[in-house]
């Protein structure tokens, strides 16, 4: 049984669809890289599975015993964020608030928890700093922590390494790599399909026509190899 | 000194600093959350509101304005942080509109219906607050005392759940946290800290009372709890030693208020410069 199952979907804003028929399954452990151009809708896509933006036309349906307040999210970053007068540990912890129903404070086995998720992103010193004053790739990895708050079966990752710099880019990808590995199911929107392609185990690709496959099938798909030759040249030449 | 003394002795003064102390309290407390959801100017736009209410009221010639002001103000809370989400008209500019039109219509309500002699010192003092906190009855008091210890208990039960909506609020929604719900509160508590408000400094000046505090406090601290925390003993100390200045020197209480806050501000930007400079 899949996750998430999504069939003959149409996303977009106030009946317009933005795109249509869209179709895919993801499994436990999936690791899946949505691709495509601007205002292609993929991020309406991710909005429409987080139930922020309603769906036009099709289906979503969770399997797996996934409840709908089990999806951890690491949205792209907002203006108010920027200077926001809040310490890490404080946002980390945000993360608990939507299994606290009407619980007004945090227990002490959710403050050890997002400690240990804080140690596994290695942004444990940090825990007093303030989130404004950290560096790009800190901010990422204090959210993510907040994300896997939430929970650690699925994560989806708006993306997460946007106005990263090469290095710290690469890191945030070993990272969530190695979240896939121990078992969280990954949805993530990248414009990079070269880590899309490093990283993935399925692709959803929106240009003229949907694509959705394993990365092997995408590769000898017309949409994947137009890109793996574009690659070839470049390393060649 | 000795003139300070004989006046903390009279009732109405000691009326007029518990009154005033907790008014102070409960305004600073949800500033942090309006400043950074960049809603400063509900405070504002709601003022209005309520003045434009308790020009009906004294129309209707009701003995307790409340009754009507509190309930009104509310709903128009509710609906302007409604209208800040996703429609035609955007939330800066609704809250203009609905902000001016209450008190022009208020005016003019006042202006036709007024069967007061002194017309401009009425609508003067509902505008800046008059010297009416120190008239304050023992039943105001009370009423007073309430309303603070409800706005501060919500406040702290709902702290958490305050700062996840105000910080991120897609993240929020998505993690399954009520956050309309949450947004509600936060518009209802807004509502009823300015109409208790309105009684300290008027309907013109309660927007200071409520971001000056958090202003001030964001200089100088960098957590969401101990901003909150700093902007809450500031503005009690400001009000305090506004109220005091006032009484001594015989200047209105709302704006004399409201110049203590400011100078807080001024002070705690060049404390936080220089701390700021240091590292």
């Amino acid at each position: 049984m899949s996750l998430i199952t999504v069939k003959n979907l149409s996303v977009g804003y106030e009946g317009k669809a933005v795109e249509e028929d869209i179709s895919f399954e993801v499994g436990k452990g999936d690791y899946l890289c949505i691709v495509g151009e601007n205002g292609s809708g993929k991020s309406t896509l991710m909005k429409t599975l987080l139930n922020l933006v309603e769906s036009i036309s099709g289906e979503i349906l969770f399997g797996d015993g996934l409840k709908k307040n089990e999806i951890g999210y690491l949205p792209q970053q907002t203006q108010v964020q920027r200077d926001f007068p809040a310490s890490v540990t404080e946002i980390v912890m945000s993360g608990f608030q939507a299994r606290c129903g009407w619980r007004p404070f945090y227990t002490k086995e959710e403050k050890q928890e997002a400690l240990a998720h804080m140690e596994r992103l290695a942004i444990l010193p940090l825990k007093d700093r303030c989130y404004r004053e950290l560096s790009g790739g800190q901010q990422q990895r204090v959210l993510l922590a907040r994300a896997l708050c939430a929970t650690q079966k699925l994560i989806l990752l708006d993306e997460p390494v946007s106005g990263l710099d090469p290095k710290v880019t690469i890191e945030m990808y070993e990272l969530i790599r190695e979240l896939n590995k121990s078992g969280t199911t990954v949805i993530m929107i990248t414009h990079d399909i070269e880590a899309a392609l490093r990283y993935a185990s399925h692709i959803l690709h929106f240009g003229n026509r949907i694509f959705f496959g394993t990365r092997e099938e995408y590769m000898e798909s017309d949409e994947g190899s137009f890109f793996l030759q574009r690659m070839e040249v470049r390393k060649n030449g | 000194m000795d003139k300070l003394a004989e006046y903390l002795q009279i009732p109405f003064v000691q009326h007029a600093l518990i009154a005033g102390v907790l008014i102070a309290l409960c305004s600073s407390l949800l500033g942090v959350t309006l400043v950074l959801k960049r809603f400063s100017f509900i405070g504002d736009g709601l003022s209005h509101v309520a003045f434009g209410i308790m020009a009906i009221a004294a129309v209707l010639r009701l003995s307790n304005d409340m009754l009507l002001v509190m309930p009104l103000t509310i709903l128009c809370a509710v609906l302007l942080l409604r209208t800040g989400q996703n429609t035609k008209i955007k939330g800066d500019a609704a809250i203009a509109m609905i902000s001016v039109g209450a008190l022009a219509f208020g005016y003019l309500l006042m202006n036709i219906f007024s069967t007061s002699g002194n017309l401009s010192g009425d609508v003067c003092s509902t505008l800046f607050g008059s010297t009416s906190i120190l008239t304050i009855s023992k039943k105001e008091v009370l009423v007073c005392i309430i309303l603070s210890i409800v706005v501060v208990v919500s406040f702290i039960l709902f702290y958490n759940k305050i700062f996840a909506v105000t910080f991120d609020e897609g993240f929020a929604r998505a993690s399954g946290v009520k956050a309309g719900l949450y947004n509600l509160i936060i518009a209802v508590i807004t509502a009823v800290i300015i109409v208790l408000a309105m009684n300290l400094v008027g309907s013109l000046l309660i927007s200071a009372l409520i971001i000056f505090p958090a202003l001030s406090a964001m200089r100088l601290f960098k957590s969401f709890k101990s901003v909150t925390i700093c902007s809450a003993v500031l503005s009690l100390i400001c009000a305090l030693v506004g109220i005091l200045i006032s009484i001594l020197t015989g200047t209105p209480v709302g704006s004399t208020i409201v110049a203590t806050d400011a100078a807080g501000f001024l002070i705690c930007w060049i404390v936080g410069e220089g701390l700021g400079a240091k590292k």
